[in-house]
């Protein structure tokens, strides 16, 4: 009997943003499996324009609800870069802190909140409340603990609002930093109660070549700037974002597509941790190697994994970063500048991958061009292409229409894509 | 020990996002510990962000973002035919928010400059109250989430509900901050309605409005102040005009 099958998901749940699923499948042969992305764009690159530079990180921050710190970061670094600012080691300290607990709240999000449900068959995290107390507690102490640490360094964990243009406007309470110490320390045992619940779960068994492209500093695990690397080999400065992106538009995506060397490539967690594995706390290591996950790993369900081995390393960099923090007389924590004609890029890792900016101002210090490229963009000819290999082995396989409407749902949030952002 | 003395009847809620970041739903799973509680309070009927579940018999809607495409327009509609009470849920749904700033520019051009000649639909950026009669604002970029849980207690109980009128002066003196403007910055704390607990001004971050209007507004009062401490024109129009929420008083003085 040839198969006929036709999955349409409108308006995919579990996700940040409007996107829908296609997938068609004629006389056994998959004819369509199309990623369309139909959320509202906004327009930032717009909106920037004519605005003083120090206003861009309140601007770009409202880019996402999710990682609003990593946009202020990435706009901050790509002002001070175009502006030849230099901020205090006390600021610098400070952001990457902020940038930790971002992660840390948005990692625990996605792996409670939005992926718990797809291994555990249920709507959503609801009724795990009463089926999981232990894993649904242990998910809110950590979603918690990452807004405690933005919010101690940020002001605010969404729309965070002490980072500026030259440094940070107020120093983090050391009384605070030495609670947050205290807190990561306690709760590295719900990390664990969470670990244990995720490796009795079965990852699917699925990969597909692909290139995996994150930024790369060679002394520590990527946060703010450094080189942006591919696994294909490919090393850029910062300011070269557009020769490793080569984006482009396609008609009934209000999402744009990236490429480098294939026709698609991943950025995310499990790129970071492919790229950079050698510079992972031994502590997360180990946690890798709980879940076989060793890079170049090609699943793309082990960003999933990936997220867990960034939380334990997040725990012990938040650390070592409190540490160093307390140690500072944090009184030098805003350097002053006057405006100047310039461009340059600011790149981050944010929770979902590399995240760039790139502002050009005049003498005045307004930006007179700006450019925004998204983890989630970079990740969209990558989702498009697992859906198809996803489809196709799902159908050799003999799985029914409903197995592979599930199974393309969970390749889809493995990505934890970040929809209206990647629209902007 | 937990104890229930008496019940009462949960809300039927949806949650609807249009133009925006979701940064306001999010907000709703944040304060993680007194969440088991607040999602007591809540029988969630559609909440795409987090749920697969959608059923239409919703009492309460809360609409995040503002309105820019003509698919939304139709959405907010008939969501507007369903709810009993609709909830225009933070800035950009309360007065268009950031996205207005796009209005500046015609919508062609917009799309031209980021798409580069590619037809994207867009239209003039619009707050909900535009479109569909809206009961109750709950102002903030984010909304303040203790704000949220206060409102839905309200809701359960039948009790009045009023945004506080005061400015966010009073929360950031309650705080014994030095005033902005003493440290030569432009801050809209005196004009912006509070409730915030003037999280902005408490990191030293000028206030910029985003929770609207205070009750008794003196924007000329508030213009002259501007002027007296030596800020320019093009300074204070851009922190007005950042969250769109002084529309309504900006006459030709700035």
């Amino acid at each position: 009997m040839k198969r006929e099958c036709r999955i349409d998901i409108h308006h995919l749940t579990r996700v940040e943003g409007h996107a829908n699923i296609h997938i068609s499948v004629r006389d056994g042969q998959l004819v369509e499996a199309n990623w369309a992305v139909v959320e509202t764009p906004r327009f930032f690159e717009v909106m920037l324009k004519g605005m003083s530079a120090e206003m861009a990180p309140f601007l770009t921050s409202r880019i996402c609800g999710i990682c609003s710190i990593s946009h202020a970061l990435a706009s901050i670094r790509a002002v001070e870069r175009a502006m030849e600012i230099h901020p205090p080691v006390a600021a610098e300290t400070t952001r990457l802190l902020a940038m930790q607990g971002e992660t840390l709240q948005s990692h625990a999000l996605h792996l409670f909140f939005l992926a718990a449900p797809d291994f555990l068959g249920t709507t959503s995290v609801l009724p795990l409340i009463d089926s999981h107390p232990d894993l649904v507690r242990a998910g809110l102490l950590l979603k918690e603990l990452g807004n405690e640490i933005s919010s101690a360094t940020a002001g605010r964990s969404t729309h965070p609002v002490t980072l500026v243009v030259g440094g940070i406007s107020k120093a983090p309470d050391k009384a605070r930093l030495a609670e947050l110490y205290t807190m990561i320390h306690e709760r590295k045992a719900a990390l664990e109660t969470a670990s244990s619940f995720f490796r009795t779960l079965s990852i699917p068994d699925f990969s597909r070549a692909t290139e995996f492209i994150s930024l790369s500093n060679g002394s520590t695990y990527p946060s703010i700037g450094g080189k942006i690397i591919s696994s294909d080999g490919v090393i850029k400065e910062e300011n070269d974002y557009l020769l490793m992106t080569n984006e482009y538009c396609r008609e009934n995506s209000t999402s744009k597509f990236t490429r480098l060397s294939r026709t698609s490539s991943a950025a995310g967690p499990l790129a970071r941790l492919n790229n950079n594995y050698q510079l992972l706390h031994p502590k997360a290591q180990e946690m890798a190697a709980s879940f076989s996950l060793r890079p170049l790993s090609h699943n793309p369900f082990m960003n999933t994994v990936a997220r867990l081995v960034e939380c334990v390393e997040i725990l012990y960099t938040a650390e070592a970063l409190i540490e160093r923090l307390l140690d500072m007389e944090l009184r030098e924590i805003k350097t002053s500048w006057s405006p100047k004609a310039g461009a340059a890029t600011g790149a981050v890792e944010a929770p979902r991958g590399v995240l760039y900016h790139h502002m050009e101002t005049n003498r005045a210090g307004k930006i007179v061009k700006a450019d925004c490229i998204i983890p989630t963009t970079q990740n969209n000819a990558n989702i498009e292409l697992d859906l198809r290999a996803m489809a196709e082995d799902a159908l050799k396989k003999g799985k029914t229409d409903r197995e592979i409407e599930r199974l393309c749902e969970m390749v889809v949030r493995s990505y934890d894509p970040c929809i209206s952002c990647s629209v902007h | 020990m937990k104890q229930t003395l008496y019940t009462f009847e949960k809300l039927k809620i949806a949650s609807f996002d249009f133009t925006c970041c979701e940064g306001c739903q999010l907000q709703l799973t944040n304060r993680e510990s007194s969440l088991p509680d607040f999602l007591e309070l809540l029988d969630i009927r559609t909440f795409r962000e987090i749920s697969d579940e959608h059923h239409q018999d919703y009492d309460i809607a809360l609409i995040e973002g503002s309105i820019s495409r003509s698919d939304e327009v139709e959405r907010l509609r008939a969501i507007r035919k369903q709810a009993k009470v609709v909830i225009a849920f933070g800035t950009c749904a309360c007065f268009g928010g950031i996205n207005s700033l796009k209005n500046r520019f015609p919508p062609e051009v917009c799309s031209n400059e980021v798409y580069s000649g590619m037809a994207v639909e867009t239209l003039p950026v619009r707050k909900v109250s535009d479109i569909v009669t809206v009961d109750l604002s709950i102002p903030g970029c984010p909304v303040t989430k203790e704000e949220v849980e206060r409102i839905m207690v309200r809701l359960v109980t039948g009790s009045q509900i009023a945004l506080p009128s005061y400015p966010v002066c009073v929360e950031c003196k309650q705080q014994l901050n030095t005033c902005l403007f003493e440290l030569g910055e432009l801050c809209l704390g005196p004009i912006t309605r509070g409730g915030c607990n003037a999280v902005c001004t408490t990191g030293k971050t000028p206030c910029l409005g985003c929770r609207g209007a205070t009750e008794e507004i003196n924007m000329a009062a508030f213009l002259e102040l501007v002027r007296h401490r030596k800020f320019s024109p093009e300074e204070c129009r851009e922190k007005l005009g950042f969250y769109n929420a002084f529309e309504a008083f900006l006459g030709h003085e700035t």
